[in-house]
């Protein structure tokens, strides 16, 4: 595929990889946060962890918007969508997250009407295909999907489309970054920064990773070289004693964002006080809900939901697994009380999470990890 | 670069230190999960999801927890596509399948193709001449009567296609709503041909993997047909009777013919990973000799899915002894249809019951059994 193909060039990965090698302090261990989802699976798909040198440990970070969705808030999607006459909208990979009662594809079995959809504007359109219905958007995800979202209430309000709501589970990706930054046992030396959302955002914001922590952050694209390439950047700066923002991804990341993107946020969202992560606990002000002007498309006030705040097991170890602190097996109930089949924490959620991949892949992913 | 993957298990080729020790309690710990692995799956859920019908970690729980141990068969025990019963020394392979695809047409076939093929190709994989189908048709009140010709035309045809008579058959009516348009059953009863050796348990390491084509198609068209995507792609279905596929191959490599599947639900991942736990051997997957369609690959990279993970109706993936390999895929190039067929990886030792693909960027990563269902009914 044209365009595509071009930066998935195996001799070209190579040639990186080689780079990478001898960008290596001999001795030294380094480790490595890509922050994004995207890049935990691209990294996963393509094996680009295969291509570094055994010091070189990538870490995968909280950027994956699905598994961060805490239990207390599945059960109030489930509340919501076993309502009668509800149709509830959401993500595919959204419906295999547990809540502390079955997830929202044991709620279908169950009877409730939930749709897989592709985009926000699908339920829009379900809302208007099905006027004596009441729709609800299970909106999540980072700065990302969140535009789309902010568009397709507006898109609603003008329109007038009564019976459509939003459930808002959107995040934003500075606060939670600087929680783990701000934990004093922290083991990382770099970032992959995250390109979609920075698509939105920009590079700008994540200048207080170098300025207030000192530590490099190189903004970078989802196929393999880009990551591969953003590696190098980053040994780069580590070697010459730099510590700053770079943009690899500069092909589609303008360095101040996204601004219509951001108006329309700020126009429709606001920012909760505080938002709950699963496996991390609350951070405060990294979560959004629908501003006072969109009050009347929030399902959190127009249905009734039970708002439980359901506790991570409190021997749940993801935080330290993600700073890089402890193995995933080191984890008190690794293995016994959180398994792939019954996840408790967010590293064992997705298929890709750090936890999960080691439980399934056993011994060979930890021959891939030697240190 | 190589990474740590082969007869023995030893640390990547190309990293500066070598592996840790193994702690005691991680050691424990791997124990534990290699052990709850090992062990038959549970059915421990509460209610049926769809995603107990995709073929995956979910069907696998169901036949392994709920069928096996309540029919209590040996012939069940052995995971074959279809069963053998013998009587007065002749040796019959049967087999079952029920087509509830969506829609019911689509680019490249209907449900009358796939009714009739997805059948014959159980007993053709299993070594076994298709001679005779049974027919059941579950009807949605109000189905246009044209709607229901135009499928039994097609099952006629394919049927003519495969070299099997209908023998019997049975329709039900239900009320609308009940079905979606119309559900078929069909049965196949077949001859074993006395060319064939094959079992699920009998791949070796050292056996190379043949794919008999193309793969994806069957899965992507159906997809694209929903038009919930809002993709459009001269993508079909490549819905036929894989005997000619199997007569070629037992002709050439008989003796040496370890093992076969058609790739349907769950694609080639899902069959490499059923017989690489069956066989209890490795397999590895070179991705950049795995023959996609440049519009399966486009279609794939838009809607983010594998095509490894896609399903086909017409293709099939053998398991030879090295010394045939060669002449298999020769075999198999000179069918009609199969001149993109070709050798794909090697079975391997380490790690058992694992598929490991040498991705075409040169990394290397698990190929994982299926979790979930990204694509609901597509046969």
């Amino acid at each position: 595929m044209k365009y595509v193909d071009e930066f998935r060039d195996p001799q070209l990965g190579r040639v990186l990889a080689t780079e990478i090698l001898a960008a290596v302090e001999p001795g030294r261990h380094y480790k490595f946060m890509e922050v994004c989802g995207g890049h935990t699976h691209s990294i996963y798909k393509y094996g680009v962890d295969d291509l570094l040198p055994a010091n070189v440990e990538l870490v995968h970070g909280p950027g994956c918007p699905v598994c961060v969705i805490p239990m207390g808030r599945v059960d109030d999607g489930m509340a919501i969508a076993r309502e009668p006459g509800v149709i509830f909208a959401c993500f595919g990979d959204m419906m295999r997250v547990p809540g502390s009662a079955g997830s929202l594809l044991d709620a279908k079995a169950e009877g409730a009407d939930i749709r897989m959809v592709y985009s926000p504007l699908d339920a829009l359109r379900i809302a208007k295909q099905n006027p004596d219905r009441e729709v609800v958007f299970f909106a999540i995800g980072f700065e990302t999907t969140a535009p789309s979202t902010a568009l397709t209430l507006k898109r609603a309000k003008a329109e007038g489309v009564a019976n459509f709501s939003c459930m808002c589970s959107h995040v934003t990706i500075v606060p939670p970054l600087r929680a783990l930054l701000d934990s004093p046992d922290l083991r990382l030396d770099g970032f992959v920064g995250p390109g979609h959302v920075s698509t939105v955002v920009g590079a700008r914001p994540f200048e207080f990773i170098p300025a207030d922590y000192g530590k490099p952050i190189v903004v970078a694209g989802f196929e393999p070289l880009d990551i591969l390439q953003a590696i190098r950047m980053i040994l780069a700066q580590l070697a010459d004693g730099r510590c700053e923002v770079e943009n690899q991804y500069a092909r589609v990341v303008p360095y101040e964002g996204n601004p219509r993107a951001l108006e329309v946020m700020a126009e429709v969202f606001e920012l909760r006080p505080h938002f709950e992560w699963r496996g991390l606990g609350f951070i405060s002000q990294s979560g959004l809900k629908l501003s006072d002007a969109y009050a009347d498309l929030d399902a959190e006030l127009r249905f009734s939901v039970p708002g439980v705040r359901v506790a991570d097991p409190k021997a749940c170890q993801c935080g330290e697994v993600l700073k890089g602190v402890i193995k995933p097996w080191e984890c008190k109930v690794f293995g016994t009380a959180c398994t792939p089949e019954r996840p408790i924490g967010t590293c064992m959620v997705s298929s890709e999470g750090a936890c999960a991949a080691y439980y399934n892949y056993g011994r060979f992913a930890r021959e891939r990890e030697v240190v | 670069m190589t990474a740590a993957f082969g007869e023995e298990r030893s640390p990547s080729v190309g990293r500066a230190s070598t592996a840790a020790p193994v702690q005691d309690r991680e050691e424990r710990i791997l124990g534990i999960i290699e052990t709850a692995r090992g062990k038959r799956a549970k059915f421990r859920d509460e209610r049926i999801t769809m995603s107990h019908g995709a073929g995956g970690k979910a069907t696998q729980s169901l036949i392994e927890g709920l069928f096996v141990p309540a029919f209590g068969s040996e012939v069940l025990e052995a995971m074959g596509d279809a069963g053998a019963v013998e009587t007065d020394g002749v040796e019959l392979a049967i087999t079952t399948d029920s087509f509830v695809v969506k829609p019911i047409r689509f680019p490249g076939g209907s449900i009358g193709d796939l009714a009739v093929n997805g059948t014959v190709n159980d007993l053709a994989v299993s070594g076994a001449r298709p001679l005779a189908l049974t027919l059941s048709l579950i009807l949605e009140e109000g189905l246009a009567a044209d709607e229901l010709k135009a499928e039994v035309a097609a099952i006629a045809a394919a049927a003519e296609a495969a070299e099997v008579r209908i023998v019997a058959g049975d329709t039900k009516v239900v009320e609308r709503g009940a079905a979606d348009q119309m559900y078929v059953c069909t049965t196949g009863v077949g001859r074993r041909d006395p060319r064939a050796r094959m079992a699920t348990d009998a791949i070796r390491p050292g056996d190379r993997i043949l794919l008999s084509g193309t793969i994806g198609e069957h899965g992507t068209a159906v997809m694209l047909a929903r038009g919930e995507f809002e993709l459009d792609a001269a993508i079909e279905s490549d819905t036929r009777a894989l005997w000619p596929v199997v007569d070629a191959l037992l002709e050439e490599a008989g003796p040496s013919l370890r093992s076969m599947r058609d790739a349907t639900r769950g694609g080639v991942a899902s069959v490499l990973n059923e017989l690489a736990r069956a066989s209890q051997v490795a397999m590895l997957v070179r991705e950049a000799a795995v023959p996609v369609d440049p519009a399966v690959a486009g279609a794939s990279e838009i809607l983010g899915i594998d095509p490894m993970y896609v399903a086909n109706e017409g293709k099939l993936v053998a398991f030879v002894a090295p010394e045939a390999a060669d002449r298999a895929l020769a075999a198999l190039r000179s069918v009609d249809g199969c001149e993109r067929a070709a050798e794909i990886g090697e079975v391997r030792t380490e790690p058992p019951g694992m598929v490991l693909v040498e991705t075409s960027f040169g990394g290397k990563r698990v190929m994982d059994q299926l979790v979930g269902d990204p694509l609901p009914r597509i046969c």
